[in-house]
């Protein structure tokens, strides 16, 4: 248990510092929430500039573009980053936290060559094409038909919750092209160019009133056999692929920013005088001790990621479970985080009224968190079935 | 940084899960239900390898490791549900004789609760009493500073018979109590009282976390065995959600305390000691609930677990003033 870093971390995390302290104040201003073009632009412009210091794709292995950071150097840039008030990944979400990872690992040399450096140098943004109206949660229910035809798919169906839609280039898509397999057999991931003809993208509008994702009508969209990701039918085991990804280490720097908000809530509180409510004082401190042990379970998994052949079991509390990974952390990460801005809330009393108070804004969205990449309810089956070994059933 | 159990830490929790397995099976630990005098015997034992000594220098006869040590082997302690004043043997080892080799026993408590409790009170052979010294930290090294309430901050010892205490009826068949009346303060320790403090805070929360540990293993145990409706429990998912819930409480319980015994962090232990309580009292109580009506018998082991949570929970900072103290910490 040793949570001292080595002298080669302690020197890239100066070097960082140094470097964002020269280029966050160059920084264009930040758009609105509204304004899409304007904020693709500002993220991808964000995303170059991390690509030409030497930044981007830290941890990705040197022949996928990436500069082959150990996992701590990595979570040492998330920290950093955050820290110095650096600009959220944004646009770049999918394709740098989803698409890039999984074509890392299970794309050809061809595929990566041709997607790897556009997502690293900011140039091509990726949305997400997973879901559908009747297969959220339930992804292997998905029935987005693609159909062979010569050189290429031929792909119908509809998606939704499609994130960045709206300015996506390209789309991580989830198609069945085996109906008659069994439901998780049939499935084929594809690199969907978004200007294809056959492709409508249809902005949803969130409860936090912006259009953060959109519905998607896929009508015989033709798409090259040759951007099929892994072997045909096989497209639910990259699938996992690209969820472990998702519930790795994606939120590492929300955590930072959580501790950052609760900080000034505290100093808030003590301003406006709620700070005298034992109650609400005693909210903050709970979620002091919450968000730290959030951020120690994150070094740990990463030191876990880093350290054990995997399934070593090194956590070891006992009878051979394994390490809890990913699925714990979401699930105690996303509740508090809804507790953070509701305790927001209290301390701001009637201010919490107002819409385009910036803690309020990220209250109305932090109720995604206990949905997005698989609800609370799909993480605990998760934990109880693949962690703990319970068995499957209703 | 490698935040993970090093291979001689894994072989010591290892080893003290086997110790323990092995000398505080569950008929021992049923058997100490009906008779809870402690048995002298397995002290001893535990003395010799090491349980009580394992932080004092070798030169001093001692195992020579650290805290993060304790805590592992705290936390097994825990899971086993072992009885008896460990916290205090573990803190007084080098400070009063034959402590270490598990030949005394000494109990610890607090000056400060109303009403101040002594656990195993006719098992120790002596009474240490920890007092805050003036205002947070005052009291350094061996103490001596005035007290809040006119008294000396400190620790001081006595011998069993010379405390007075009036009989308090425990929660936890595992743990007899006495509340102390009481107690001359003739005879100071020279020791670090807010240092004795925190760690017997680490090591209390520690053993919170390995019974949190356990009862997951319990409610999942019992799940997946018992059926109803023609299927084990375990594969409905008001159940399923439960045990999920239980392990996401251990989970993070366990970053806490294990980070607190690197750091040490009076804001670390007192995160650790909070949620380690949670995870302890509400995994118990969740275990029991898989249970059914058999976890409310007396012959389940659950309300074992609950009922010595709760007492743990009572001491060495409670959820209040861990709550408060890392409120005040957002602040600096």
């Amino acid at each position: 248990m040793d949570l001292t870093y080595t002298p080669e971390e302690e020197d890239f995390r100066a070097r960082l510092r140094a470097w964002l302290g020269e280029v966050l104040p160059r920084l264009p201003a930040k758009p609105a929430a509204t304004d899409w073009p304007g904020r693709r632009a500002y993220d991808t412009a964000w995303q170059r500039m991390l690509y030409d210091a030497g930044y981007a794709g830290l941890h990705w292995p040197r022949d996928a573009g990436g500069q082959g950071a150990t996992p701590t150097q990595h979570l040492i840039f998330l920290e950093e980053t955050e820290r110095a008030g650096a600009p959220y990944v944004g646009a770049n979400f999918v394709g740098l936290l989803h698409a890039g990872p999984t074509l890392a690992v299970e794309g050809s040399a061809a595929q990566r060559v041709r997607w790897l450096p556009p997502i690293l140098r900011g140039d091509e943004i990726w949305c997400q094409g997973f879901s559908e109206p009747d297969a959220g949660s339930d992804l292997a229910a998905l029935r987005t038909r693609a159909v062979r035809d010569g050189d290429s798919y031929v792909v119908s169906g509809s998606k939704i919750w499609t994130s960045h839609a709206e300015v996506a280039d390209w789309c991580e898509l989830l198609v069945r092209t085996d109906p008659a397999a069994p439901r998780h057999r049939g499935i084929s991931w594809l690199a969907m160019p978004m200007d294809a003809p056959g492709v409508t993208v249809r902005p949803l509008r969130t409860l936090a009133g912006s259009a953060e994702f959109a519905e998607m009508f896929l009508d015989e969209v033709r798409v090259p056999v040759g951007n099929r990701v892994g072997a045909e039918n096989d497209g639910w085991r990259v699938t996992m692929v690209t969820l472990s990804f998702e519930r790795g280490t994606a939120f590492v720097g929300e955590v930072v920013a959580c501790r950052r908000v609760l900080g000034a809530l505290a100093r808030a509180a003590r301003a406006n005088g709620r700070w005298d409510d034992a109650v609400l004082r005693r909210r903050l401190g709970r979620l002091h001790a919450e968000l730290a042990a959030l951020w120690r379970l994150i070094q740990w998994n990463v030191s876990e990621a880093t350290g054990a052949p995997p399934g070593a079991g090194r956590r070891g509390n006992g009878g051979g479970v394994p390490g809890a990974g990913g699925s714990v952390f979401k699930l105690r990460y996303s509740h508090v985080r809804q507790e953070l801005y509701d305790t927001a809330a209290e301390v701001l009393g009637a201010g919490a009224l107002d819409a385009d108070h910036e803690w309020i804004a990220d209250r109305l969205s932090s109720l995604s968190y206990t949905i997005a990449a698989g609800t609370s309810q799909i993480q605990r089956n998760i934990v109880a079935e693949r962690i703990l070994g319970l068995p499957k059933g209703r | 940084m490698d935040f993970q159990l090093t291979a001689d830490q894994r072989a010591l929790r290892d080893g003290t899960r086997e110790l323990l397995a092995g000398r505080f099976g569950r008929e021992r630990l049923r058997a100490a239900v009906e008779e809870p005098a402690l048995d002298r015997a397995l002290w001893r034992e535990l003395g010799a390898a090491g349980f009580f000594a394992l932080r004092l220098p070798e030169a001093d006869g001692g195992v020579g490791l650290g805290l993060p040590e304790a805590v592992l082997v705290f936390e097994e302690a825990g899971r086993a549900l072992l009885p008896g004043p460990l916290v205090a043997c573990q803190l007084l080892a080098g400070a009063v004789d034959g402590v270490a080799a598990g030949e005394k026993i000494v109990g610890l408590c607090e000056a400060e609760r109303d009403p101040v409790l002594w656990e195993h009170p006719a098992e120790c052979d002596e009474l240490i009493l920890v007092e805050e010294g003036a205002g947070r930290g005052g009291a350094g090294p061996g103490g001596g500073l005035r007290g809040a309430h006119g008294r000396t901050g400190g620790a001081y010892r006595s011998a069993q018979d010379r405390v007075v205490c009036a009989p308090f009826a425990s929660i936890d068949p595992l743990t007899p109590l006495a509340r102390v009346m009481d107690l001359p303060r003739a005879a100071p320790l020279a020791l670090d009282a807010p240092r004795l403090r925190r760690e017997a805070a680490l090591l209390t929360a520690a053993q919170q976390l390995g019974s949190a540990a356990r009862t997951v293993e319990m409610a999942v145990g019992h799940a997946r065995e018992r059926e109803q409706f023609g299927v084990p429990i375990g594969s409905f998912q008001a159940v399923k959600h439960l045990c999920a819930q239980m392990l996401v409480r251990a989970e993070i319980a366990r970053s806490a305390v294990y980070v607190a015994s690197v750091t040490e962090c009076v804001l670390d232990v007192a995160a650790a000691k909070l949620l380690a309580d949670e995870a302890a009292v509400g995994n118990a109580r969740d275990c029991l609930q898989v249970h059914g009506g058999m976890g409310f018998t007396w012959e389940a082991d659950v309300h074992l677990h609950l009922k010595r949570a709760w007492l743990r929970a009572e001491r060495w900072g409670v959820a209040r003033e861990a709550e408060e103290l890392l409120a005040a910490g957002l602040i600096d």
